[in-house]
């Protein structure tokens, strides 16, 4: 017996021990992917077999936690896809600008560099005053990382290419302050951002909202598990209300494909129909 | 044997190495073909447009949750891990870069072997990391079929030779000698 031959049923009894000890459900997730992830843990723990596996997971809480952040993948970017932040700019803050009021709504914001990019473009735009940003993830450990809003001084370089390509016409480097190692984000850019915990597969829905960005987070879920997502969010938005996913991912293995149109193909961006 | 899928992984002096191999392999192969090619995060994959034109298969990219059909030929979008699942349909990943790669070939082959088994062939091409040496490792173990470019006549060596000094490989060959290999053995 080694890590290669750890079966599809050996996963997910182990994905059942998780959830009944910890209560995170990841029995849905795409299987390659938590096979993946549950195996690198394996090699870099030294764990020579899932039957030591599961005694650790169970008997070890910071072990656990550990596991916990190697199936949550938190890789992030500010402005990541400038394209997609340009279509946001053009197509969606027209819309938004018709509401007395905005809320918006990060799903699986991880570390928060979606919502601050998302701040800085209201901020821009004239409508920050009348925005609230909900930013959500189930991983805790990220979220008091973006509550924060500390990032690596040695990222500036990159988000602020990605801002210029994203329309972007301010000096990016007003928007934080800096040291040799690290920058934080201004004041006045999270007085408006409300973090909180939320699992998407297993809490409901969360507040009624005029736009949901959900990015790169589905598609670590099987096919059944997106859809039900997916409901959430249907319930979540208003009529008229906003759908921005991942660059990849799409509605076209979901029952809701025809209640939304689609505002911009490519950058999959969507509008919920009347 | 019966093989059900070709994983195909390429880094530097991979545009001329695909253009011979996909001007080569006629219209009616069937055995779906899977790439992973090391390319910059931003593009926008216009290569294959440039590869489509000579063609006698046509390439797509790979989509979150698509099928794997016969006749078809996919490719890793930039800036996303390709992974295969159990059933045969894609995932796609943005965790860390593996070997420097995003796409990485490894993580392709990898998750490849596990779904195939010995149903598999692995092919590594012209390169100079030593990205896909741990899944071809992987796919010999499980018994499938192990083809390396001889690296006497690749653009780029080290990707090659790297999986020849660490798994036994089933052949070594040119890439016309890979081209009428993988239609000899997957000949129905
Ligand atoms: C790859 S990151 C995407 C971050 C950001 N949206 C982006 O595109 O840059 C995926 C995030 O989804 C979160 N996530 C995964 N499963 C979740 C769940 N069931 N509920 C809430 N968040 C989840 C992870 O913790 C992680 O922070």
């Amino acid at each position: 017996m080694n890590i290669k031959d750890t079966s599809e049923l050996e996963i997910s009894s182990l994905l059942e021990d998780v959830y009944r000890k910890y209560g995170y459900d990841f029995r849905q997730y795409s299987e390659a992917h938590i096979m993946r992830r549950i195996k690198n843990r394996m090699t870099l723990s030294g764990i020579e077999d899932i039957s030591q596996m599961q005694s650790k997971v169970l008997n070890d809480e910071s072990f656990a936690s550990q596991l916990l952040q190697d199936l949550s993948i938190t890789v992030t970017e500010m402005f990541r896809d400038p394209e997609f932040y340009k279509s946001l700019r053009e197509n969606v803050i027209p819309i938004l600008k018709t509401y007395p009021f905005i809320k918006i709504w990060h799903a699986g914001c991880s570390t928060g560099a979606e919502a601050y990019s998302m701040a800085i473009i209201m901020q821009e735009e004239g409508l920050y005053d009348r925005t609230t940003i909900y930013a959500t993830d189930f991983n805790q450990h990220v979220l008091s990382h973006a509550k924060e809003g500390i990032f690596s001084n040695k990222l500036m370089k990159e988000y602020t290419a990605n801002y210029q390509l994203s329309g972007g016409n301010e000096s990016f480097s007003g928007y934080y302050t800096s040291d040799s190692d690290n920058v934080i984000m201004n004041q006045s850019l999270k007085k408006n951002i409300v973090w909180a915990n939320h699992n998407l597969v297993t809490d409901s829905v969360f507040a009624e909202v005029h736009l949901i960005l959900c990015r790169n987070v589905l598609i670590y879920f099987d096919i059944n598990l997106q859809n039900k997502v997916q409901k959430l969010f249907y319930d979540s938005l208003i009529n008229g209300g906003i759908l921005c996913l991942g660059s990849k991912e799409g509605l076209r293995f979901t029952d809701l494909d025809k209640e939304y149109s689609e505002l911009d193909k490519k950058q999959k961006i969507f509008k919920k129909k009347y | 044997m019966n093989y059900e899928a070709i994983v195909i992984g390429v880094s530097s002096g991979g545009l001329n190495a695909m253009k011979i191999i996909f001007s080569l392999l006629p219209k009616d192969f069937i055995t779906p073909i899977i790439i992973v090619q090391h390319i910059s995060p931003h593009s926008d994959n216009q290569w294959i447009k440039h590869i489509n034109d000579d063609s006698n298969l046509k390439f797509k990219e790979a989509d979150e949750k698509e099928k794997i059909e016969h006749g078809k030929v996919y490719i890793a979008p930039p800036n996303y891990h390709l992974i295969i699942e159990k059933n045969k349909i894609f995932s796609l990943s943005i965790d860390e870069r593996v070997n420097f790669a995003r796409p990485s070939i490894d993580v392709l082959f990898e998750s490849a072997a596990e779904a195939y088994k010995n149903k598999l062939i692995g092919v590594i091409l012209t390169g100079s990391n030593n990205d896909g040496t741990k899944g071809m490792k992987l796919i010999n173990e499980y018994g499938g079929l192990t083809i390396v470019q001889d690296p006497t006549t690749a653009e780029s060596k080290y990707m090659p030779a790297s999986v020849i000094a660490a798994v036994q490989v089933n052949y070594i060959l040119s890439l016309n000698g890979i081209v009428d290999l993988l239609i000899k053995i997957t000949q129905p």
